[in-house]
């Protein structure tokens, strides 16, 4: 599927993609929580950035390692630590291949779950990242089953993590503070689901587009 | 004596418990780790990290947190931290009033253990 210099043009196009919607994130968020999702994403992924520009990498799990710890160090809000250890995570499924398949993809997408679901002691239906995460991480684990190939799966995960993004709107907070408005969060989606979609899906564009 | 680090959203809010506590206990260890590194409300692994570094003794260190990112960036920076981290441990009490009797209790060179009994009736179940 990918060598380590797609996987850094990949993460790079996600950040982008990130920056473009600081302000739609932003929007999100100050509808149901502390306004400051979109500053805090652009901020964190403008590290990963500067870390992909300036490293070098002899592993892919050093890659994500590195670009891990950019997220928790400079995102500032529940979004650092929770993608920082979903990137660790993902990292330590990869140890030191230096070419990603879409096997591996979808298994570090299952090891990121597990880590956001340690850490934010969370699990699905509690209007969070994970309910675009884990959806997109469902159909793209189908896809594969189904012997579709690299672009197919790689869409999958982007519909699937769009359609659990959709879904949150149904959802009560459970979490985070927009548990603290409760009810009046429906009608809502999160904005920590948005950017997973937005990540995931700049993700498969890239490669489509490749 | 016990290190004691306040981990918040807002630099002001560490900064007036700090105040507070300064009132009755002046020469405890205490450390802040309030807002992000550019100065915004969140929390900061880093910033965390250090406050743990710059009160670290073999007595220990307590560390008090406000709400949501701050307990996950805490927990992060114990995970990485350089120290012994069994002398580490993050608390679950009211923000205010436990970091106030602690930081008192450190000033009155009490152990660790005795700072937690004496916080103990504080928590709030916010460590899930």
């Amino acid at each position: 599927m990918a060598e380590l210099n797609q996987v850094i043009g990949a993460l790079n196009h996600a950040a982008d993609i990130i920056e473009n919607n600081k302000q739609h994130l932003t929007e999100l968020d100050g509808a149901i929580g502390d306004g400051d999702h979109g500053i805090n994403m652009s901020r964190g992924f403008s590290f990963v950035k500067k870390t992909l520009d300036e490293g070098s990498f002899e592993t892919a799990a050093d890659l994500f390692k590195k670009s891990g710890m950019a997220l928790v160090a400079h995102v500032g809000g529940a979004s650092g630590p929770l993608f920082g250890t979903a990137f660790l995570r993902a990292s330590m499924t990869l140890k030191d291949k230096t070419e990603i398949t879409i096997e591996d993809y979808i298994n570090l997408l299952k090891a990121s779950i597990e880590g956001i679901k340690m850490r934010g002691k969370s699990d699905a239906g509690e209007k969070t990242m994970l309910d675009a995460l884990i959806p997109a991480y469902e159909a793209g684990e189908q896809a594969v089953q189904q012997g579709k190939n690299t672009v197919e799966v790689l869409q999958a995960v982007k519909e699937g993590s769009e359609k659990g993004l959709k879904e949150t709107e149904k959802l009560v907070a459970k979490k985070g503070r927009a548990s603290y408005v409760g009810e009046r969060s429906i009608g809502h989606q999160d904005p920590g689901a948005a950017s997973v979609a937005l990540i995931l899906g700049a993700i498969a564009d890239y490669f489509s587009e490749a | 004596m016990v290190g004691i680090v306040l981990v918040s959203h807002s630099r002001k809010i560490v900064e007036g418990i700090r105040e507070l506590a300064a009132q009755m206990a002046k020469d405890a260890p205490v450390a802040l780790a309030g807002g992000t590194e550019d100065d915004r409300l969140g929390t900061d692994m880093n910033k965390i990290s250090n406050a743990v570094h710059d009160v670290y003794s073999e007595d220990g260190v307590l560390v008090f947190f406000d709400m949501g990112s701050a307990y996950m960036n805490a927990q992060m920076a114990l995970d990485f931290l350089e120290e012994d981290g069994s002398k580490v441990e993050i608390v679950d009490a009211a923000f205010v009033e436990g970091a106030i009797t602690a930081i008192v209790d450190s000033g009155l060179n009490k152990s660790m253990d005795e700072i937690k009994a004496d916080i103990a009736s504080m928590k709030l179940g916010k460590m899930p």
